[in-house]
C-alpha cells in the first residue's frame, strides 16, 4: 500500500498533499481538499455526477486515482462561476430553464457541458447542440426527465425560445 | 475508500513497465485509462498488489503511418483517436466505431489499447481489429511479438496476453483507397455495450468484391469474424450478391448467448436484419427480398 506526494491546482489554488494509492480523485477532492461540490454517486463510472475538468477534459473523478493528477489543473463546480459570482453560461442556462431539481447530478452535468462549450466554441449552433446533447448520454438525472436540461442546451446553442419549447414545458 | 490497498508505480518506459510486470509474477495490473479497471477495483472484483500506470510512457501515445498501414499507440486516448485526421482518412470505420465507445466523459481517459487488451466481447474496438485484420503488438521482458487480432481473443475478457505482457500498439493494414465501411450497432442507450454490433470493410474492384473483413460484437464470447460471409462475398460481382444468404452465413458464424439484456434468438434475429440492411445500404444493392 503505497503513499504518494502530489501537487495539484484546483480552481486556481495550489494544493500539496499525500495520498494513498487507492484514493480516487473524487474522494480526494471531497475529503482531502473539501471541494464537496463534486458529488460521488455510483463510484463505478455510470452516473456522471462526479465529473470534473482535468487539464480541460471532462473526466469521471471516481475513475481516476488522486495520484494520477499530480501536476494537473482541475476545475470543479466551485470554480465554474466568475470570482464576482457571475454564473458560467452553463450554470445560468440550467438555472433559467429549471435544468435541475435536487441538484445531485448537476455539478457533473455543468462541468461536461462547460467542456463541450469550450471545445465547440467555433462550431455552428447545430453542431454545438448535437455535441452538448451527446455529452448528456454520460449523465443520469432522476428528477428532471431531462426536459429542462434539454431546454438549457437549446439556450446554450443560441436558439431563441420558440413555440415548440413552450410545448415541451406543457 | 473502496478498493483494497495496492502499491502504485508509474514507469517511464516500456522496458521498465515490462520489468515490473515480470517481477510481480501475475500480481500486477496495468492501468491505462482506468475506465474499466477502476470500477473493478472499486467493486473489489480486482485486487492487484501493484497497479502499473503506463500513462507516463510518452512513446505509447500517438497515431502514425507505417509501412503498409496505420499504427495506433496503445496509450492513445479514445477521444484523441476520434479526432485524428490520419485515422479518419485511412481507417474511417475505426473512427465510426470509436464514437460508440463509452461516453464523452470516459473517452477522455479510456485508451484504444486498453479496450483492445480488455477483450470485452460486446465492445467495438476488439471487433474492429478482428474485422480489419489488425495485428496486436505486444512487449515483455522476453522481447516483442505481434499477434493477429483474429487469434488474440480466446473468451470473454480472455486473450492470449500473458500476465507479464503489455500491449504497446495496434497495427491496422491499409485497405484500398475508397473502400466501403460497414458499421451498425444496436444498444439500449448511447454508450451502452452493444446487444448486437457489426463492423467491417469491403473493397470493390471492377464491380466485384475484392476483399472483405467483417466481425460481430455482442454475438458471442469474443469478437467473431464472419468468415463464411467474407468468403461468400470475395470474388462476387455486386449485382450477383445474395444479401439474405450472406447475412445467414454471417449469423451462422456467430455464437450468441442468452443474458439479462437479450436472448440468443433475439440477437440472431437482429443480427440477420442489421447485416442485410448494412450490406445493402453500403453497396447500394437493390434486392428483391
Amino acid at each position: 500500500m503505497s503513499e504518494h506526494g502530489i501537487e495539484v491546482t484546483v480552481n486556481g489554488h495550489r494544493h500539496a498533499a499525500r495520498v494513498e494509492a487507492r484514493t480516487s480523485l473524487g474522494e480526494f477532492l471531497r475529503e482531502g481538499l473539501g471541494y464537496t461540490g463534486t458529488h460521488l454517486g455510483c463510484e463505478h463510472g455510470v452516473c456522471g455526477a462526479c465529473t470534473v475538468m482535468v487539464d480541460g477534459a471532462a473526466v469521471r473523478s471516481c475513475l481516476m486515482l488522486a495520484v494520477q493528477v499530480d501536476g494537473a489543473q482541475i476545475t470543479t463546480i466551485e470554480g465554474l462561476a466568475e470570482a464576482d459570482g457571475t454564473l458560467h453560461p452553463v450554470q445560468q442556462a440550467l438555472r433559467d430553464n429549471f435544468g435541475l431539481q435536487c441538484g445531485f447530478c448537476t455539478p457533473g452535468i455543468a462541468i461536461s457541458l462547460a467542456c463541450v462549450m469550450q471545445e465547440e466554441a467555433g462550431a455552428g449552433e447545430g453542431a454545438r447542440e448535437n455535441a452538448l446533447v451527446r455529452a448528456m448520454s454520460g449523465h443520469i438525472c432522476r428528477c428532471t426527465g431531462y426536459q429542462g436540461i434539454r431546454r438549457a442546451i437549446r439556450q446554450l446553442s443560441g436558439h431563441q425560445p420558440a413555440a415548440d419549447e413552450a410545448e415541451a414545458v406543457a | 475508500m473502496k478498493p483494497a490497498p495496492f502499491d502504485y508505480v508509474r514507469p517511464a518506459s516500456v522496458a521498465e513497465a515490462c520489468r515490473i510486470l515480470a517481477e510481480a509474477g501475475g500480481g500486477a495490473t496495468v492501468i491505462a485509462g482506468g475506465q474499466t479497471l477502476v470500477p473493478l477495483l472499486n467493486l473489489r472484483m480486482s485486487q492487484p498488489f501493484v497497479v502499473v500506470d503506463i500513462n507516463g510512457i510518452d512513446g505509447l501515445r500517438g497515431i502514425s503511418r507505417v509501412e503498409g498501414g496505420t499504427r495506433i499507440g496503445a496509450g492513445t486516448r479514445q477521444a484523441d483517436a476520434l479526432a485524428d485526421d490520419t485515422l479518419a482518412r485511412h481507417l474511417p470505420v475505426v473512427v465510426a466505431a470509436l464514437g460508440h465507445v463509452g461516453h464523452y466523459q470516459t473517452r477522455t481517459r479510456g485508451t484504444v489499447g486498453g479496450s483492445i487488451a480488455l477483450g470485452e466481447p460486446a465492445a467495438e474496438m476488439p471487433a474492429a481489429a478482428v474485422a480489419l485484420g489488425a495485428l496486436i503488438e505486444i512487449a515483455s521482458v522476453r522481447g516483442t511479438r505481434q499477434v493477429p487480432a483474429r487469434e488474440f481473443y480466446v473468451g470473454p475478457y480472455m486473450t492470449v496476453l500473458e500476465p507479464d505482457e503489455l500491449v504497446t500498439g495496434i497495427l491496422y493494414p491499409d485497405w484500398p483507397e475508397g473502400h466501403f465501411m460497414l458499421f451498425r450497432e444496436v444498444a439500449r442507450r448511447p454508450g451502452d455495450f452493444a446487444l448486437v454490433g457489426l463492423v467491417g470493410a469491403l473493397a470493390v474492384e471492377r464491380g466485384a468484391v475484392s476483399r472483405a473483413g467483417i466481425a460481430w460484437f455482442g454475438m458471442g464470447p469474443t469478437p467473431i469474424a464472419a468468415n463464411q460471409a467474407e468468403d461468400a462475398l470475395v470474388g462476387t460481382a455486386l449485382a450477383g450478391i445474395d444479401v439474405e444468404r450472406v447475412a445467414r452465413l454471417a449469423v451462422a458464424d456467430a455464437a450468441p448467448f442468452d443474458d439479462h439484456h437479450a436472448s440468443a434468438e433475439y440477437r440472431r434475429t437482429v443480427g440477420l436484419r442489421i447485416f442485410a440492411r448494412t450490406l445493402r445500404e453500403t453497396l447500394d444493392i437493390r434486392s428483391a427480398a
